[in-house]
């Protein structure tokens, strides 16, 4: 088992609680695992990456090779098309609709979402709306999550245990938010699916 | 090769008990998942410090951050210092009563803390002392990529470079050990990557603090010429040693292979972006250095063997250009210098793999739809009103130039604002707009944040007020030090009573409130100081919109 991750976004977005934990479930499974952040500069509202690396073989490098991408999980759409470089052969694309427009030149979002509507295996869906439908606007970034919990090797009960441990300092009602969140991630996915 | 092998069985009462703890150690062996920043944290808690000394910097900070906040480091000394000289030379002052003590920076705050560097390994330690410097290759958040191995080597200190997390921790406590034996500080090198980066880290159990001991040789620690010429004269006659050390080091690992025509020397983390190339080993020679000074024995060995070298390091050229020599090295090499690698910027697997000749992974393109998004002043930050009232008064003064300083009003310089002229090192505002204003320049302003002033700014005002310099200076005064995450700012409180204890006339030290509502009376005063012939500070002070909304939600709970 091996995944290569890329997490992308925009400073503030919440990537970093997404890594946190997959890397919990993926410890959990007993999977060796690295991963990068970035901190500093980039989050004043810049773009942010992390690479995330879960294997069942140790791991070397910190960093992912280009082409090397297994999924690129992004929670702003002109940031997934950043990583495109990384994306494998095969390799899949989770990410928001929703773009998060802080830059005078932001492209035309029509066409960022037809860039990837395109990709053979892609994952679209609006992170933000179904927040806020389901009354959980506070855990978007882990509705991106649940959206990518079929394709990460990792079981869907893991994830939600790896919720409860990371946000369980939190109280009571922050877990059942962000379980909820995951919830709706996977069943939009789902639906998704059984569309095409 | 077990860690604590350079000490050999001598019998002695230190040898037991580091064998006693290496057995503790594998009773209470226990997985945590750390940053490398962490790791370093953890391993020097473990080893016994009691005092941790850091000025904030990226990638660094989580250190200082990690270690102030573990419940197992209460009694720790861990406040935040001024700056990295103070750190540093306070540090020195835990190893001169026999304890042990980190000391943390960025890499440009090495050259900040220097001095007290270079001479700690003048002096040498009595407790063990780990200097531990983050380079920023790729200058993620940084002004330049210097690396801070040279400076170990100027300094003639032994130089670690972990490559991984789990080496990281496992190097505090190798690194105080060497430290205390050798009687010399040492430099312990990571790069971002390192320091920002997960990985598992297996550790172990923690050790007492030593009691208080005066050094044995007293007068080594008073540089007097004639004592400095003494004890430079062990420092050099030290290097052997240290060299013996080096390649015995477990650290330092040569790993035969099968195809010579290759050897690669891999630096740090260098050596997993290799490793990453060949899951079923490297065919070649690999000699991987996580400490120096360089293990000539191994080199050679390498060089004889091998009918070219590749040099891998995440960062400049230091091991190659020793290779290279003046005369040339004894077999071709390959690296930065010769562009097989890039000359700048920090290593990655993709160019490890070309510089081995590996066919380049096949990427997909990217988009030309995906533009630059680069970092911006929060909404609701003070600094934003500060300069687009500055801008409003610079329009009255087309001559005026801004000298600015490092923090996050140094994005000013970015659009919308487009607001300073400078920033070169932190302190740089308040005397390159002395020195510009000794040469005539008017109207020459410096605008610096309240950490920044109270790093490096204080002298410089002093210089500026000692001789009426017509400066204006603006401490934009967030309270915190906002760059790197909202540490606590050094003269929080106090900025006017250093500011007229420095000389500054009580009249022309002005306190506003960075709001929209007060920008005409703000540009007023700016004007007022502007046109005032000598030293005038005005402060804009308003808490950083983060940390206002941390403090929020603490006080909601
Ligand atoms: C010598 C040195 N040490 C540390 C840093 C890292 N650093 C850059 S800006 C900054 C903080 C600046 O704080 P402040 O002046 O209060 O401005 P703010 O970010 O709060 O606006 C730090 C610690 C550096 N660039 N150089």
């Amino acid at each position: 088992m091996k995944r290569n991750i890329i997490l992308s976004g925009v400073g503030g977005q919440g990537i970093l609680s997404i890594a946190t934990v997959i890397g919990q479930a993926a410890l959990d499974e007993g999977l060796s695992l690295k991963q990068a952040e970035v901190h500093g500069m980039s989050q004043r509202g810049g773009d942010v990456q992390s690479h995330l690396r879960i294997s069942s073989e140790p791991i070397a490098s910190d960093l992912i090779s280009r082409g090397g991408g297994d999924v690129i999980l992004s929670l702003e759409p002109m940031e997934a098309l950043r990583y495109l470089p990384y994306r494998s052969e095969g390799g899949w694309v989770v990410a928001n609709t929703a773009p998060f427009v802080n830059i005078p030149n932001y492209p035309d979002i029509e066409g960022v979402l037809a860039e990837l509507r395109a990709l053979p295996q892609a994952i679209l869906l609006d992170v933000d709306a179904i927040a806020k439908d389901g009354g959980v606007t506070r855990a978007a970034n882990i509705v991106l999550l649940g959206a990518a919990s079929s394709i990460l090797g990792l079981s869907f009960e893991n994830l939600a245990d790896g919720i409860r441990k990371i946000f369980g300092a939190k109280g009571e009602t922050v877990v059942a938010m962000n379980l909820k969140a995951l919830e709706a991630g996977r069943d939009t996915a789902q639906k998704l699916k059984n569309e095409k | 090769m077990p860690i604590n092998s350079i000490f050999r069985n001598n019998g002695s009462k230190a040898w037991e008990e580091t064998r006693k703890l290496d057995i503790v150690r594998t009773r209470y062996m226990k997985k945590l998942l750390l940053l490398g920043d962490q790791a370093v944290a953890l391993g020097a808690i473990r080893s016994g410090i009691s005092g941790v000394y850091a000025y904030p910097g990226t990638p660094s900070t989580e250190i200082t951050e990690y270690i102030q906040a573990s419940p197992e480091a209460a009694g720790i000394h861990s406040r935040w210092c001024t700056n990295e000289k103070t750190a540093m030379e306070a540090a020195l002052g835990i190893s001169y009563v026999g304890r042990r003590a980190l000391v943390c920076m960025k890499h440009v705050g090495l050259n900040v803390a220097a001095d007290a560097f270079l001479n700690s390994a003048m002096t040498g330690t009595n407790g063990g002392l780990i200097v531990l410097v983050a380079d920023d290759p790729s200058m993620h958040s940084s002004q330049n990529e210097q690396d801070s191995r040279f400076y170990g080597k100027f300094a003639f200190v032994p130089t670690l470079e972990p490559a991984s997390q789990q080496e990281a921790y496992d190097m505090m406590a190798y690194g105080f050990d060497l430290s205390e034996k050798q009687g010399l500080p040492v430099l312990m090198r990571i790069t971002t990557r390192m320091a920002h980066s997960r990985a598992v880290v297996q550790t172990g159990p923690r050790r007492e603090v030593a009691p208080i001991s005066f050094p044995k040789e007293p007068s080594r620690w008073v540089l007097l010429p004639v004592n400095a010429r003494k004890r430079y004269d062990i420092l050099l006659g030290q290097q052997p040693e240290l060299e013996k050390i080096s390649e015995d080091s477990p650290y330092n690992k040569y790993v035969e292979g099968k195809d010579r025509s290759l050897g690669v020397i891999a630096c740090g983390i260098g050596h997993n972006y290799l490793m990453e190339q060949y899951p079923e080993g490297c065919p070649y020679p690999v000699l991987k250095i996580a400490q120096y000074p360089l293990p000539r024995k191994h080199l050679e060995k390498m060089a004889a063997d091998c009918r070219k070298l590749l040099i891998l390091e995440d960062g400049q050229p230091f091991v190659e250009e020793q290779m290279r020599g003046i005369f040339g090295a004894p077999c071709a090499v390959a690296g930065r210098l010769s562009g097989e690698l890039p000359r700048a910027g920090e290593l990655t697997p993709d160019n490890v793999r070309s510089a081995l000749g590996l066919p380049a992974a096949e990427g997909f393109a990217a988009s030309s739809l995906v533009m630059p998004r680069p970092p911006v002043l929060c909404a609701g930050c003070g600094h934003r009103d500060v300069y687009d009232v500055l801008n409003g008064v610079a329009v009255g003064y087309p001559a005026a130039r801004i000298f600015s300083d490092i923090g996050c009003y140094t994005l000013g310089a970015l659009p919308p604002f487009r607001a300073i002229h400078s920033c070169v090192d932190m302190g740089a505002s308040i005397t390159m707009a002395k020195g510009a204003a000794d040469a005539g320049l008017f109207p020459a302003v410096a605008v610096i944040g309240d950490s920044t002033f109270t790093h490096s700014g204080i002298t410089g005002l002093l210089d500026a007020v000692n001789s009426q310099a017509p400066i204006t200076v603006v401490i934009s005064d967030n309270l915190t030090t906002a760059m790197t995450g909202g540490q606590d700012s050094a003269g929080t409180g106090r900025l006017e009573a250093i500011c007229r204890g420095v000389g500054v006339e009580e009249a022309h030290i002005r306190v506003v409130i960075p709001i929209s509502g007060n920008r005409d009376e703000i540009a007023k005063i700016i004007r007022d100081e502007i046109e005032y012939k000598g030293v005038s500070v005005i402060i804009p002070r308003r808490e950083c919109i983060q940390t206002l909304k941390r403090n929020v939600k603490k006080q909601a709970r």
